[in-house]
């Protein structure tokens, strides 16, 4: 299982396509460490610059249907490669969403209550973001900010629990079909 | 509790649910092409499992950058190639015999009602117009489909469009598919597969019915479907004459797959479509939707006609009927690319490629060109393109370009006209 939490990118929109996420004409790669400059290079959002805004963080904090429109894995890759692990939104593109567990990588859904509230209250701070498994079993997102942090409850289960305990879906189709 | 066409393909192919609500299915098709496979070949490689589950299921072909424009395509391309050899991959389309995925599969018989088809492309989706269930799928699960046959879906939820009515003419698939996302929006069919029923999807040839379920996806649809009737029976009956004594007798086996009439659905929409008029996008979602008749005096500078959408035979005649005897406006370069050999041989024997060039079109060979700005088209930053494509995202045909989604009749009128404009096979 990898590494899950780090510092957060905030991305305040919703529908932001593979497109947006990686421009189709790096897909000529095919090495996923080659799509490392580019993420996010065509994402229309005021106030967002790729070069300044994606380096070091490690966790993205979204709006609803994140990753529509393109089947590309090279998607979550290029996440992957630049140490992005974990998208954490209300919903997502079914495509993207099965990719990214595919690779062992998180795409927490989580109620519209809470990502208002991580925006309201982290969006506008430097955050950092833990992803923690309590003792019952349950996990949750933890997010800090200086002196302010709170948490908040996710499911990890049934299939998505099993794919990221096994880094994604070749490993387990492997042994099992 | 009756079952939708989706449930009853996902029953008769089920290999395992190895948790509530995950349905890992046997394929009956895997189709790939030089974008997303080289990576699942490389890595198959590396594993040291260079082999496939059953090359007869598994269809492959060069289609985005096509001939390579450079060395990156060019080894895309060889890896797919020498992959496709070394597997026994018999139905491999190369330089002269390939074309766009989603034009030539379908052309070469290769779904059927009933059947099960991925590929690492989002717009697998349109051979659900052959009553099957298609999706599109990313590398990993292309990998596992190709070694073990298998992939894992969802609980396959359905929307059911029933769309009475008749289109006016001038009113086309592209015209009903882009209203109805409009309708329900790019996170409308998330989860979900489309039914396209009713009595404008019956009256619709298997070419309009491609191009409907092509843009499932554009609503966030897993698969569109349309029910499989004469029409579909006629298309494959060169390919499905053996196996059946009379057309009469695929017709009933194929009618199995229709939903019961207790099945169950997300939701049902209902919708007349008699006063639909042309439409087209705007800004950069396929969702946002104009009138034809709203945009007029928006400049263009790149007419496009082709692709996985509008690509075919039906599209080119009728984009032909509107240029004929015209040429292009000034200050605005047409770009048709038939989407098969098959297509542009047809094209050509009609007189159709004639009237694209002495219009002043430049045609191209089979391929998506300019639909993804990988190729050929590529839009100059400002520039403005209408477009029979699938998607208006922004960058999409090029960094800083903009592009309106159209019939091809719309588009070829906007071709003529130098802005956005009605055909005149639209009277309104």
């Amino acid at each position: 299982m990898k590494a899950f939490g780090g510092d957060v990118l905030f991305l305040d929109r919703s529908d932001i396509n593979t497109d947006e996420i990686i421009p189709a004409k790096y897909l000529t790669e095919v090495s996923k460490q080659a799509l490392k400059p580019y993420l996010l290079e065509d994402l229309k959002l005021d106030g967002f610059d790729a070069k300044r805004d994606v380096p070091n963080k490690k966790v993205i904090i979204t709006r609803e249907n994140f990753g529509c429109g393109s089947s590309r894995e090279h998607a979550p890759w290029a996440l992957e490669v630049n140490g992005i692990y974990t998208v954490i939104a209300p919903n997502f593109a079914r495509i993207f969403y099965q990719n990214m567990y595919n690779c062992g990588l998180l795409a927490l859904n989580m109620p519209k209550k809470d990502i208002d509230d991580m925006f309201r209250t982290f969006g506008n701070k430097d955050c950092e973001c833990k992803i923690e498994q309590k003792e019952d079993g349950t996990w949750k997102v933890k997010l800090i900010a200086g002196s302010l942090s709170k948490s908040y409850p996710f499911k990890l289960e049934g299939f998505e629990k099993a794919l990221i305990e096994n880094e994604g879906w070749i490993g387990f189709a492997d042994s099992k079909y | 509790m009756g079952k939708t066409i989706a449930q009853k393909i996902f029953e008769s192919h089920l290999v395992d649910t190895p948790f509530d609500g995950t349905y890992v299915l046997k394929l009956d098709r895997v189709f790939c092409h030089e974008i997303t496979t080289p990576v699942a070949i490389n890595d198959l490689l590396e594993r040291g499992k260079d082999r496939v589950f059953d090359p007869t299921k598994i269809k492959a072909v060069i289609d985005h950058v096509t001939p390579s424009k450079d060395s990156k395509t060019a080894t895309q391309s060889k890896i797919l190639r020498d992959w496709a050899r070394r597997n026994n991959i018999k139905d491999f389309f190369d330089i002269g015999a390939n074309g766009v995925c989603h034009a030539i599969f379908p052309e070469k018989g290769f779904v059927r009602p009933g059947y099960t088809v991925i590929m690492g492309d989002s717009h697998t989706c349109t051979h659900g117009a052959f009553g099957a269930f298609a999706a599109g799928v990313g590398t990993t699960d292309l990998e596992v489909g190709i070694l073990k046959g298998v992939c894992s879906f969802r609980e396959p939820k359905s929307i059911k469009f029933i769309l009475n009515g008749k289109l006016k003419e001038g009113v086309y698939a592209k015209d009903v598919i882009l209203h109805l996302i409009g309708k329900i929006g790019v996170n409308g069919a998330t989860n979900c597969v489309i039914e396209f029923t009713g009595p404008i999807v019956d009256n619709m040839d298997m070419e309009e019915r491609m191009t409907l379920c092509n843009m499932a996806i554009e609503a966030g649809g897993t698969s569109g479907i349309c029910f499989p009737d004469a029409k579909t029976v006629d298309y494959l009956w060169e390919f499905i004459k053996d196996e059946y004594k009379s057309k009469e007798e695929a017709i009933a086996d194929y009618a199995k797959w229709r939903d019961d009439d207790d099945a169950v659905y997300e939701k049902v929409i209902t919708e007349d479509l008699s006063n639909l008029e042309p439409v087209c996008t705007i800004n950069y979602k396929p969702d946002q939707i104009k009138k034809i008749s709203e945009m007029k005096g928006t400049k263009v500078d790149q007419v496009y006609i082709g692709s996985c959408t509008n690509g075919r035979i039906s599209d080119l005649r009728i984009a032909a009927k509107v240029l004929k005897g015209h040429k292009l406006a000034d200050g605005v370069r047409g770009i048709v690319s038939p989407a098969t050999p098959k297509i542009y041989k047809m094209a050509v024997d009609e007189g159709i490629i004639d009237i694209f060039l002495e219009a002043g079109f430049c045609v191209t060979n089979p391929t998506c060109g300019a639909c993804l700005g990988m190729s050929n088209g590529v839009l100059a930053e400002g520039e403005v393109c209408a477009s029979t494509t699938n998607r208006n995202f922004n960058g999409r045909m090029g960094k800083g370009g903009m592009v309106h989604l159209m019939s091809p009749a719309s588009a070829a009128a906007t071709a003529i006209t130098g802005t956005i404009a009605n055909s005149e096979l639209y009277k309104g």
